[in-house]
């Protein structure tokens, strides 16, 4: 009857990010019907794209600071907080961690380690405010958030213009000084290269950062006191205040967590040009917040989640080169799977709380009779 | 919000593909899209003279063709077609094709090119994050003779992915592709060239248009972004070609945002403000190089000139923006600073067919007709003859056009 049970909850755990993806690939396949390309064509290329060895290179190395950004998401929903900053945090993280990679030179790990723990620090700091505002004034986190992500673009290109010297006309060379070798994390090439050969691709060694932070996330909060408190805040704050968890503190360090491990996201970037440049990638923040949501805000959710995202921008780069189909209908994939995800996982709930009052009811039936 | 961004976004996508379908009948939606933007390309196009138009056409009839043979040619590469001199492979800049500017004056040249030289072609455009420009160059060099990629973001992948693939010749627009960090300026490498243009002769010349045609000695310019060097030397060949006419003519200018932020191109609120507020002091005729921002230049002076009854003026930036602006917006388009991005674009395809293929900095000034100024509209035909001497005077180096406004 338990055994039972389990095995249709872990049915359902699936059911909605399985479901989600199958519908959107029946609804993708008749859209390009509909346009006139074939889905049979399409899919082909795109898969066959994917599991070509410096595709599959590059997807991980797009899914990387995905996945950083996811985690960082959801350790704010887990809280019931909308830390949409995740984009500020990650960029200001971003700048600060590779000026002072520049402006120091350390031996080997200890470089690499001050650059983390400085991203880490300022990605905090920033969510932090965003966090005292809240406890301390009552500001909505959703809209301080949005305010800071504002902010930190305004700063940001302040300190990049003042980098320029005045009339220069290299753009390119705009940026922070170089972090020399030392402070830059190797690849790990090794591990492809037993495959074969991945040409000009290099898969990023911030892959080991971005494991090290799933376990992590994984252990502090199923294995952990804290972990405990943060869960049955989110749940129910008012029996987590009951049980003398306090509200506030518990806001705070949520922000500071998520916005430390936010200003991890950036590092990916910074590790492959070895500096900040006003060519930086954008919209990792918010695209971790689609990747938290379709990961349910597990762990390994939100892996396969970035991977999936992933998957799809390489998609869109096949797509174009073959001609097989526009290359926007990844964008429709992409809304679609995040949109029957969360309509499903809400079905799947529903479920759950439907089967629990019906088994309670009938013990409650056997315990009478 | 974000998941409702996405139904937004996919709802609306979803009936854009539809619309596109039902648009054409028989030839694929991606086509038909290529369709509407290579035309537009080819009219906005001052040069585009009558069978230019048709060339594109036929452009993009050969394109769906392609795109077939390019589905084959990715499952077996020994299949590739005899007849095709080269394959071209464009990368677009964030934008993408249909942004009636730089990205569809690109495509025109392609357009041509594959009309003209026996080349099969192939389009594509980047993430709006710009995060997978290196990806699509290396697809491009996969299965192209030659890459181009428009727009000087691409120059640190470019230069990357060019140096790992000799096989494939690269060429940027916009960017030298130099490396600086030796002692001399040099090649990245010898498949690598930039396609660079000389924005301040074309821009003394309409400089120059607008003086003469200014009753009050009054010029404005405005600047889409400021501060990374580009857009300064449009301001300074602005000014000195005003200057050349009439050395106390006033210019009023202004930038509509700062380097890192990009938005100035693409704000025609700011645009038509700023013009506005120009016009109000005094000027008569506004030259913009601001991208999208120009439109609005354009309605304030239909704006100002109906409000206070004497006419002003606006001057287009690197198309034709006669052709590219609503027909009731046309009459104030006094001229455009042409900056032939399809030339470019189809002389490096050419001088790869023909093995005359350079590294480094390729240069189009007003001598190759790299930059130029337009008379669609008629309004500048009472001056040509002035501004054609302008014009060979610098291409014989009489004049030398400053590209810093402060020499200007």
């Amino acid at each position: 009857m338990i055994e039972q049970s389990t095995t249709r909850r872990l049915m359902m755990q699936f059911a909605a990010p399985v479901g989600a993806v199958v519908l959107s690939i029946v609804m993708s396949a008749f859209i390009l019907m509909i346009a006139g390309s074939n889905p049979a064509t399409a899919y082909g290329d795109m898969l066959s794209h994917a599991f070509k060895l410096e595709t599959s290179v590059s997807m991980i190395n797009r899914a990387t600071p995905l996945y950083i950004s996811g985690v960082a998401a959801a350790i704010g929903f887990k809280m019931n907080i909308f830390n949409i900053g995740v984009e500020g945090q990650y960029r200001m993280a971003a700048i600060f961690a590779a000026y002072v990679g520049g402006a120091i030179a350390l031996p080997g790990i200890l470089h690499i380690g001050l650059i983390l723990v400085v991203a880490m620090m300022v990605g905090g700091a920033w969510a932090g405010i965003a966090g005292a505002l809240n406890t301390e004034r009552g500001v909505n986190i959703v809209i301080s958030t949005i305010m800071l992500n504002g902010i930190a673009l305004g700063i940001i290109a302040w300190l990049v213009r003042s980098w320029q010297a005045e009339g220069e006309i290299v753009v390119v060379g705009v940026g922070t000084e170089p972090i020399d070798d030392s402070g830059l994390i190797p690849n790990l090439n090794f591990i492809p290269e037993i495959f074969g050969d991945i040409r000009s691709e290099e898969l990023t060694g911030v892959l080991v950062i971005a494991l090290v932070v799933g376990v992590a996330y994984h252990v502090l909060l199923n294995r952990t006191v804290f972990g405990y408190d943060l869960r049955s805040s989110g749940l129910n704050p008012f029996a987590a205040r009951a049980g003398g968890v306090p509200p506030k503190r518990m806001i705070m360090v949520a922000m500071l967590m998520s916005g430390a491990v936010g200003g991890l996201v950036g590092i990916a970037e910074i590790m492959d040009k070895a500096r900040y440049d006003p060519n930086f990638v954008g919209f990792l923040g918010f695209n971790g917040i689609s990747v938290a949501l379709l990961g349910r805000n597990h762990p390994a959710g939100i892996a396969v989640g970035a991977l999936l995202w992933a998957f799809l921008d390489a998609s869109s780069d096949i797509l174009q080169v073959t001609g097989a189909a526009p290359k926007e209908i990844v964008d429709i994939m992409r809304g679609v799977i995040l949109l029957s995800a969360v309509i499903g996982y809400e079905i799947v709930r529903r479920i759950r709380v439907r089967d629990e009052a019906a088994q309670a009811a009938a013990r409650l039936a056997e315990v009478a009779a | 919000m974000r998941k409702r961004l996405l139904l937004l976004l996919a709802v609306l996508l979803s009936f854009s593909l539809i619309a596109a379908a039902c648009g054409d009948d028989d030839s694929e939606a991606d086509a038909g899209a290529d369709d509407a933007g290579t035309d537009d390309a080819g009219t906005d196009d001052s040069a585009a003279d009558d069978d230019m138009a048709e060339d594109t056409s036929d452009g993009s009839e050969d394109e769906s063709d392609m795109d077939e043979d390019e589905g084959d040619m990715a499952e077996d590469e020994g299949d590739m077609a005899e007849e095709p001199v080269a394959s071209v492979g464009l990368v677009f800049d964030i934008g993408g094709e249909g942004d009636l500017s730089f990205n569809d004056s690109a495509a025109a040249g392609l357009a041509r090119a594959e009309a003209e030289l026996n080349v099969t072609t192939s389009k594509v455009s980047p993430n709006d994050d710009g995060s997978n420009r290196a990806e699509l160059l290396q697809l491009q060099a996969d299965s192209s003779d030659i890459v181009i990629a428009v727009g000087f973001l691409f120059e640190t992948d470019a230069a990357a992915v060019g140096s790992a693939n000799a096989g494939s010749n690269f060429g940027v627009i916009d960017s030298s592709m130099l490396d600086f960090s030796g002692e001399t300026p040099a090649p990245y490498a010898d498949n690598i060239a930039g396609l660079v243009f000389s924005e301040e002769q074309g821009s003394f010349l309409v400089g120059a248009a607008a003086a003469l045609k200014s009753t009050n000695g009054h010029l404005g310019f405005i600047g889409g972004v400021c501060c990374f060097g580009l857009i300064e030397k449009f301001e300074a060949g602005f000014i000195a070609g005003a200057k050349a006419v009439n050395p106390d003519i006033t210019i009023t200018s202004q930038y509509i945002t700062e380097f890192p932020n990009f938005d100035g191109f693409n704000d025609p609120a700011s645009g038509r403000e700023t013009a506005l507020a120009m016009f109000e002091g005094g000027a008569d005729v506004v030259y913009h190089a601001a991208g999208g921002t120009g439109l609005g230049l354009f309605q304030a002076a239909k704006e100002h000139t109906e409000a206070s009854g004497t006419k002003v003026w606006g001057i287009g930036v690197d198309s034709d923006q006669y052709n590219t602006v609503d027909a009731e917006l046309q009459e104030y388009v006094l001229t455009s600073m042409l900056k032939r991005v399809d030339t470019a674009v189809f002389e490096i395809i050419k001088a790869h067919i023909e093995g005359t293929f350079g590294p480094g900095e390729q240069r189009y000034d007003l001598s190759v007709d790299g930059v130029g100024y337009s008379t669609t509209g008629g309004f500048v035909d009472d001056i040509v003859d002035q501004l054609e001497e302008f014009k060979a005077s610098i291409i014989a180096g009489d004049i030398v056009v400053p590209t810093d406004p402060a020499e200007a």
